[in-house]
Order: C-alpha cells, then structure tokens, then sequence
C-alpha cells in the first residue's frame, strides 16, 4: 500500500477532473477524505459470477426492504397494551376492547392509504429474508464455501439466521392479535419450563404475570432497535469479510486457487447487482399488493381463553413446533421440584444444539479430514459426498419436523388420523435421516463414477456403430479439453491414517482414543469416494480409444444413422433415416 | 500438526488435465452490429420509461381511488398500489440488468488472491509490539494488580444484573392461585350470565369464566380490574362439561366435585398454556389446538396423547341458593404450564 499514496497524490488531479463530472465530484471529495487509495483497488473488484452466488444478495436487499418498509409502519404503529375500545373503520370489530397496538395495526391496514401495502410487503420481505438466508447457507456448505480462511464468515452468517428468527418472532408478536399472542403464551411456557429461573424469568420477561402489559413495548425495542442494529453490524462484518476474502469461484479454464475471474465492481457489476436489488423489491411489492399476509383483523385481538384451530406460527418456526408436537410428555417430579423434560428438550435444549452444530461445523469437518490449507476454488457437491449426504439428511430431518409441525393440518387434508402421524414422525426422525444419507451419498458416488466414465471413454454420442463383424457399439465421443479439465479440477482426498510409531506412542490414553476415533472417522468420511483418473490412467484410455478408433476405421465415410446429430461429420446430403 | 497438509502447495494440482487457461472472449452481436447495439440501447430506455410511468401512475391511484373501492372482489386501492409500485421498481431493475448484460463490457478480468494470513515478518512484527506492551504493563509481573482488575471487572456485572431486578415483580406465590373461590359463581364467557345445571344437556361443553370479570347484576364495576382482566383469565378460564354421569370413572369424584354429572375443568392446556378447546363429546375427549395434547375429562382430565405431563386442574363446583353454578373454592393445584418450584 505504501507505493498507492505516491501514485495517488498526483501534483495536479484538477487538470483530468474537468473532464468528467463524476470526477469531479471524485476529486473534490478525495481532497477532503482520501478515499481515492481505498476505493481505487475496490471500484474495479472482481466479482465472479454464478446464480447460486445471488442467494446471499437476495437476503441483503430483503433486510434493506425490511428497513424501508418497517420504518414506515413505524411512523403509525403504537406499542401500547394500554386497552382501548375499537372505533376505526372496521365494521366487524367496532366496539370491541383491544390494545392499542393492535389497533394501530388495524389503523395501518384499513386507514392508513398504502399502509397495508407495506404491512404485507414488511412481512413477506421478512419470509423472504430468513428463507434466502437459509438456502444462501445450504449453498455455502454443500460448495464446501465455509473452509478455511472462511469459518468466521460462516459463523456470522449462523448468528445472522438466528438474529433474523428472533427478529421475525419479535415482529409477529407485535401487532397483538389472537395468534401473536397464542405465540408468546408458547414462549412464555417455554421459558416457565427453564430449570430453576423459569418463572422468575417469565415475570421479568412480562414485567409480572403472563401477559402483563410489558411484553408489546419491550419487543418493539429489540424489534426496531437492538435486532436490526446487531444485524447490520453483523452484515457489515460479513460483506467485509467477503471483500477481503474475495469471493469463492467455481473451478474452470483459468479459475485457480490464486486468482478470481469475473465481471468489475464497476461498472458490471453494480449494475446487475443493483438492478437485481429493484427486482427484489418490485417481487415483494407485488407480493404485499397482491397475495394477503397475517390478516390480523381476521384473528380478533389477543384473549387468553380463546384461541383459534389450526392456528400455526410463520413458517420458519416450524422445527421448533413440530419438536414441541411430537415430544412425548414426560416430567420428572423430584425433590418438590418439576423438570419438564417435554418442554425444555424441545424448546430450549434442542436449538441450542443445533445452534451449536451448526456454528461449530467447518471446524468439526477440518478435523476430521486434517485439512487447513486455505480454499478459494468451491467443490461439486457430488466430489463430497458425506458432506453432501449429510445435509441431505439434515434437510429431511428438517422436512420432518415441519411437517410435523403442521400435524393437525396434514390429518385434515388427508384425512388421516393424528395420532398415528404423531407416532409415526416419533420414529421417522430417527430412521428416514440415516436413510436418506445412505441414499445420497450413494448416488453423489455414482455420480463420481459417472465423472470418471466420461473422462476416460467420453461423452455418450448417442450413436450407434455397426462393425464389420454385425456387432453394435455406442460411439463415445472425447470430452472437449475445457471440459475435462473442469471436471478434474479438484483435489484428490487424503485420508487421515492417524499417528503411528513414536509420535503415536507420545500420546496420553485419552488422546490415543481420540486419535484413532479421527483416523476412522476420516475413513468413513471418504469411503466409496471414487477418484479422479490419474495421468497414466487417462492415456491408457486415450490409447485404447485409438485402438477402436482404428477397428472402426473402414466404416469411416459410410453413413451411419446418428451421424448427423454427431456435429463432427459432413452431412450436406446426407438424408436422416437411411433406407435399409 | 504434522499431518495437516500446510505446506502452501498448490491446492489443486493440474493434473491428470494441465489447466487449459482462459477460454477466448468472444463479441455479443450488439459488440459488432450497431442496429443491434442501438436496439438493445432503446430497450433499456423504454424499460427505465415504463417505470417512470409506473410510479406515476402509483400517485395518481392514491389519490383517485377511494379506501373502499372494490375492484372485481378485490380491494382496488390495494391492487392499484401494489401493482403500480411493483412494476415501478421491476422496470428499473430490469432495465439495469439488460444494460449490464448487453451493453456494458463484459470483458472477463482477473484479480490475483493473496493469502489471507498477513506476511511472516509483519506478523513478528506485530507480536513483537504486542509482546512490548505486555511487557511495559508488566501485567504479568504483577499478579496483584492484575488479580485485582480481574475481579473489579468481574463485580461489575453485578451492577448491569442487579439494575434489571425492576423489570417484573417476583413470581411470590401467585402462579398458585387464581380468582375462584368460595361461592363464585361460574359464568358465560361471552356475556356473563350464571349457569344452572339444567342449562345444560349432557355432552355440551361451556366456556366458562368466574364472575369477577364481569359487572355484578347491580352494574357494578367488575370486582378485578380491567387492566388485570387478561392476566387473571390466563389462569382462571374454565370449561364445563355435562356427561353421563355413569360415563365418569371416578364416581366418588363426580359427587363431590361436580353436579348431576357436570365437571369443571381448567381450560389453559398443563402444556405450554394453549386455551384447550376441542372437545369430542363421544369419546369424552379434549383436544388442544397448539399441539394436540388430548385429555379425558370422563378420567380426571387425565393426559391420553401429546407433549403434555399433567392432568388437566379440575375445579370442584356445587349450586348456590339461587341453583347457579359456584366454585366450591379456589383449584387445589397450580393450573397451566409446569415450572420448577411447582412440584
Ligand atoms: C430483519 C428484519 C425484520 C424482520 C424479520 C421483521 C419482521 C416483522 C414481522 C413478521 C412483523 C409482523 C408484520 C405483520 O403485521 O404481519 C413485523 C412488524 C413490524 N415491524 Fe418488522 N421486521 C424486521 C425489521 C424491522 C425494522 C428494521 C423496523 C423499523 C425500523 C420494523 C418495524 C416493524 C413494525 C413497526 C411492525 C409492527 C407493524 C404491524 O404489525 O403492523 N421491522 N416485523
Ligand atoms: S399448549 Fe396444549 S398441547 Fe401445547
């Protein structure tokens, strides 16, 4: 960096500025800030390009609408469970006591013009925004885009989808309807459920006795305030990050390990990105103009003693409540104290876990595979099939859980009974995962192999050969060199062997165990995986196609049916079905 | 470790391909065609046009359109708003996209990556100073002032913990009582009526509420105060239930705490306090709608499917001197979700 201040602090910049107003205004402000030597290196930065790299990008410009159109609702809504007696423009409700929160609400979807626009857009933005991030992250792992020098970016992002519930839990609560308060009566016995504190954590939560009239002010806080900052300050770590990391690319032609290929900041790059940002908000404009979201007015206000059937929370709740659904309901009474297992399992120990699965997994995965190099180049989900199959299992158990969530909504539809899917889902979760990472990981091997067939034989033409003996072969044709050279372009796995000899013998009896316990685990970890030819491998190939190449050689120049389709022959005249 | 494969190789060997380098850049037509250049220059306009038409449009439904027009079924001012806005934003972003993609160079460029690990002698450097400073503190030859700091940090939590006691009371004994109680009568929980025990047939079932949410029949203000109405209702609305009376097992039960086979019967789900309201009148059966737990309210309130632990409180009911339902006290148990000091 030293060298860019020289070159930048020209003697006369003024002379080119005139030119160009943007320069200009570029000089001007560089007078002043010195930004010129930060930005020169960041206006033309490389950014590769690829659909599955939009992910992210869509979860960014969903917390940006969020921003938007929440500080519009802001402007009218009133966190207050202060009780009021309905007077607005909403016949069915006239005269029924509520809070104020929830008649602001009302305010803002029927008198407030655009105000039920930006309701619905608020809240299908924030479905947007914790589902981009979700399947951002799924994209991330399966790529293998979390390896070192990328853990921490991956913890953030972790951090940012936990943020980003919390954010959308505290956000349905607000409005102060039927279901957001059937939502916080659930958190309020999850958080009764907490060993020891539980109550007295309630009654500080409440400010007193569920539901008080704390709760709606209190979240409004953590909900336009300490959320939303934690989150923007994580985001801003993020893209950082992203910028000093650079950006991940898929190996290619002229992709390696040291270098990023694509499109410059500027002006490609802005642009797309930027209209893409348009996109975004035009979709979720449509959405909040179009499709209803939350019909608050629909549910009536909050009243303990009532609550409606089939009532469920967001979508991204939906782990949380199928875990809470199919948990059998044990407790312990013990010492005059009660443990509710069924709830505090659920509710309070099961997403800490995964929380912390989820967080600690890059690490968890270098140990196993031993491998600390720095990546810059992603992995076809198929060349890691644990991984992959891994989160094939995750997302079934995943699936499961939600669809257990909404077990009385499958047993209407389907008319099947409620217990049985209960019982069922008891045990799916624990048999359907393990079946589905067999599964997968199989077919990411077959896959593999697939790969392999290609390289060393080629592509399958399609066309069928006829020799001079009556035989029939399928023609394979070679793969083009970029081709290859793409499907190669990975590494080949070393699996950890574990110490041995003296460095083995070093070891205490406890790191002895562990040592062993990670060498098996690294072979499970690559079993089956199938390599990557090797040179001499692909020239025996290449000698063996010549061989059949030449065996074929006399029916060279006679047509074939299928050789037109093959693009390396003359066809001119030819007809497409020969007569036989 | 040793095992680790930290020797700042080349990660991905070129092999058993050599990498084949860059593929050629080759020209869109609107590169080499000026009509084609030209076209795809008026298609961006005309998008970034249309959108401007858009959002004007958008202004003029605000204020042309009523807030309860009803266009075919739908809320007019609504559609109008969100249509006009949507495509307002759509058009630029389009427009944006199309002139990246068309008209924008789209010469691929190569950036070189560095380790993200700083150079070894910056490094030395840096633990150098850090180890200076260390050093110059001398933290580390002073155990005194260092153990002391440690723990003025340390009590200062106690402060930022102690300073949130104000957030709510302290849960006392209130979990364990609600406002039944001797003689309150059980009432309508839409309107506050009393109930008699020939009100009901056998297999209803009643919301029921105690009478001090409403005003008394002399209009007085109702005994609990509005502003505690909900909390008190989280724990003390009720359900009764008429069965036959030979259907309930616990005959002994039924005598004493009921009423010519009517029973009453907690309705905050013992889970996570769900209001329980499905009731099945063949099987006797109590569903609740958040997660489905399932009690037997000819068996006790008793759990028969569901995360549920607990039974469901049972409140003992007779008839007053007028013959309406009233508490015969307040529930002998805590009613609603579990919690530690419960029991
Ligand atoms: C990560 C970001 C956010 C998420 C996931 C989120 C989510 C939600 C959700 C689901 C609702 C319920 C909407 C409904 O009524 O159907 C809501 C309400 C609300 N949000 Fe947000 N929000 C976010 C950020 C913000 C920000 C930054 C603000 C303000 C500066 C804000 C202000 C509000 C207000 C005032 C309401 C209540 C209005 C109403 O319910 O009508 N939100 N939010
Ligand atoms: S609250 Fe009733 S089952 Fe969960």
């Amino acid at each position: 960096m030293a060298d860019s201040v020289a070159t930048t602090n020209g003697t006369e910049p003024a002379v080119t500025a005139k030119a160009n107003p943007a320069a200009a205004v570029a000089t001007w402000a560089d007078e002043r800030l010195g930004i010129a030597t930060a930005t020169k290196k960041q206006l033309r930065k490389v950014f590769p390009d690829h659909w599955s790299f939009m992910l992210g990008e869509i979860a960014l410009w969903s917390f940006v609408i969020l921003l938007l159109t929440g500080v519009f609702l802001s402007l009218w809504f009133n966190p207050s469970m202060g009780e009021v007696i309905y007077d607005g423009s909403y016949e069915q409700l006239k005269g029924i006591h509520m809070s104020e929160a929830y008649r602001s609400t009302l305010e803002i979807s029927f008198d407030v013009r655009a105000g039920l626009l930006m309701r619905q857009m608020h809240h299908w933005a924030a479905m947007l925004f914790i589902a981009a991030m979700l399947v951002h992250m799924m994209r991330v792992f399966l790529t293998g885009a979390f390896r070192k020098p990328r853990e921490l970016n991956w913890i953030i992002g972790g951090v940012l989808l936990l943020l980003g519930i919390l954010e959308g839990f505290a956000g349905y609560s607000l409005p102060d309807d039927l279901l957001s308060g059937t939502g916080l009566r659930i958190a309020d016995g999850l958080v009764k459920a907490t060993p020891v504190l539980g109550s007295y954590m309630s009654f500080f939560m409440f400010g007193g006795e569920f539901p008080g009239d704390q709760i709606i002010p209190r979240l409004y806080t953590a909900h336009i305030l300490l959320i939303p900052g934690l989150i923007l300050a994580l985001i801003a770590a993020h893209m950082l990050l992203l910028v000093y990391h650079k950006h991940t690319q898929w190996p290619g032609p002229g992709r390696t390990e040291n270098n990023v290929v694509g499109y410059p900041m500027m002006p490609v790059y802005a642009a797309k990105a930027g209209g893409f940002f348009f996109i975004t908000f035009g979709v979720t404009a449509l959405m909040g103009g179009l499709m209803t979201i939350n019909p608050v007015w629909r549910f009536g206000p909050y009243n303990p003693a009532e609550v409606t059937a089939g009532s469920q929370p967001d979508w991204y709740m939906g782990i949380a409540e199928g875990l809470l659904r199919i948990m059998p309901g044990w407790e312990t009474h013990i010492f005059g104290v009660t443990l509710s297992w069924n709830i505090f399992l659920p509710g309070q120990i099961a997403p800490i876990a995964l929380l912390m699965v989820v967080l600690a997994y890059p690490f968890i995965e270098q140990w196993i595979t031993g491998d600390k190099r720095e990546h810059h180049l992603l992995q076809r989900p198929r060349n890691v099939p644990t991984r992959t199959a891994f989160l094939a299992a995750m997302i079934t158990l995943y699936g499961l859980l939600w669809a257990a969530g909404g077990n009385d909504i499958l047993a209407t539809t389907f008319h099947l009974d409620l217990n049985t899917i209960t019982y069922f889902m008891r045990g799916a979760i624990f048999v359907i995962p393990p079946l589905v990472f067999i599964l997968a990981k199989r077919w990411c091997i077959s896959l593999q192999r697939h790969d392999k067939e290609m390289l060393l034989h080629g592509y399958e033409s399609g066309i069928i050969m006829r020799d001079a003996e009556g035989g029939y072969t399928e023609r394979h044709l070679p793969l083009s060199p970029e081709r290859a050279y793409t499907l190669t372009a990975h590494e080949r796995p070393e699996v950890y062997a574990g110490l041995s000899g003296a460095d083995a013998n070093g070891l205490s009896a406890p790191k002895a165990r562990l040592d062993q316990l990670r060498a098996r685990l690294s072979k499970a970890w690559y079993s089956g995986d199938v390599q990557k030819p090797t040179v001499a491998e692909l020239e025996e190939a290449h000698h063996h196609a010549e061989l059949e190449h030449a065996h074929d050689a006399p029916l060279e120049g006679h047509a074939a049916d299928g050789h037109q389709f093959d693009g390396r022959h003359e066809v001119a005249g030819e007809e497409l079905t020969q007569k036989h | 470790m040793s095992d680790d494969h930290n020797h700042g190789t080349e990660l991905v060997p070129a092999e058993p391909i050599e990498n084949p380098g860059l593929p050629e850049h080759l020209p869109r037509p609107t590169d080499v065609d000026p009509v084609a250049e030209k076209r795809a220059e008026r298609q961006v306009a005309t998008l970034f046009g249309l959108s401007g038409v858009s959002a004007v449009l958008f202004c003029v439904s605000y204020f042309a359109i009523g807030k309860r027009d009803v266009f075919i079924g739908i809320e007019a001012l609504q559609l109008a708003l969100g249509t006009t806005l949507g495509l307002a934003l759509l058009f630029i972003g389009v427009g944006a996209i199309q002139w990246s993609r068309k008209l924008m160079s789209d010469h691929e460029i190569v950036e070189y990556r560095h380790p993200a690990a700083s150079s070894e002698e910056d490094r030395a450097e840096a633990l150098a100073a850090l180890d200076q400073g260390i050093e110059d503190s001398g933290i580390g030859r002073r155990p005194l002032v260092r153990n002391s700091l440690l723990g003025a940090m340390g009590l200062l939590g106690l402060p930022a913990i102690v300073a949130l006691r104000d957030l709510g009371p302290l849960p006392g004994d209130s979990l364990e009582h609600t406002v039944w109680r001797t003689g309150m009568r059980v009432v309508q929980d839409v309107d506050g009526r009393p109930i008699r025990p020939e009100d009901m047939q056998v297999g209803q079932l009643v919301n029921a509420e105690p009478a001090a949410f409403f005003p008394s029949e002399e209009g007085e203000e109702p005994e609990v105060p509005e502003h505690e109405i909900l909390a008190e209702k989280a724990k003390a609305a009720v359900i009764l239930v008429r069965m036959q009376p030979d259907d309930i097992k616990d005959q002994e039960r039924a005598q004493n705490w009921g009423v010519d086979g009517i029973l009453c019967y907690s309705k905050i789900c013992t889970h996570v306090g769900c209001p329980i309201s499905l009731w099945e009148q063949q099987t006797h059966h109590l569903l609740c709608p958040c997660h489905q737990s399932t009690f037997d309210l000819a068996d006790n309130g008793k759990v028969i499917f569901g995360p549920a632990a607990r039974h469901l409180p049972q409140l003992a009911i007779t008839v007053d001197s007028e013959g309406y339902l009233v508490a015969q006290d307040d529930f002998n148990e805590p009613v609603g979700p579990s919690y530690w000091e419960r029991g």
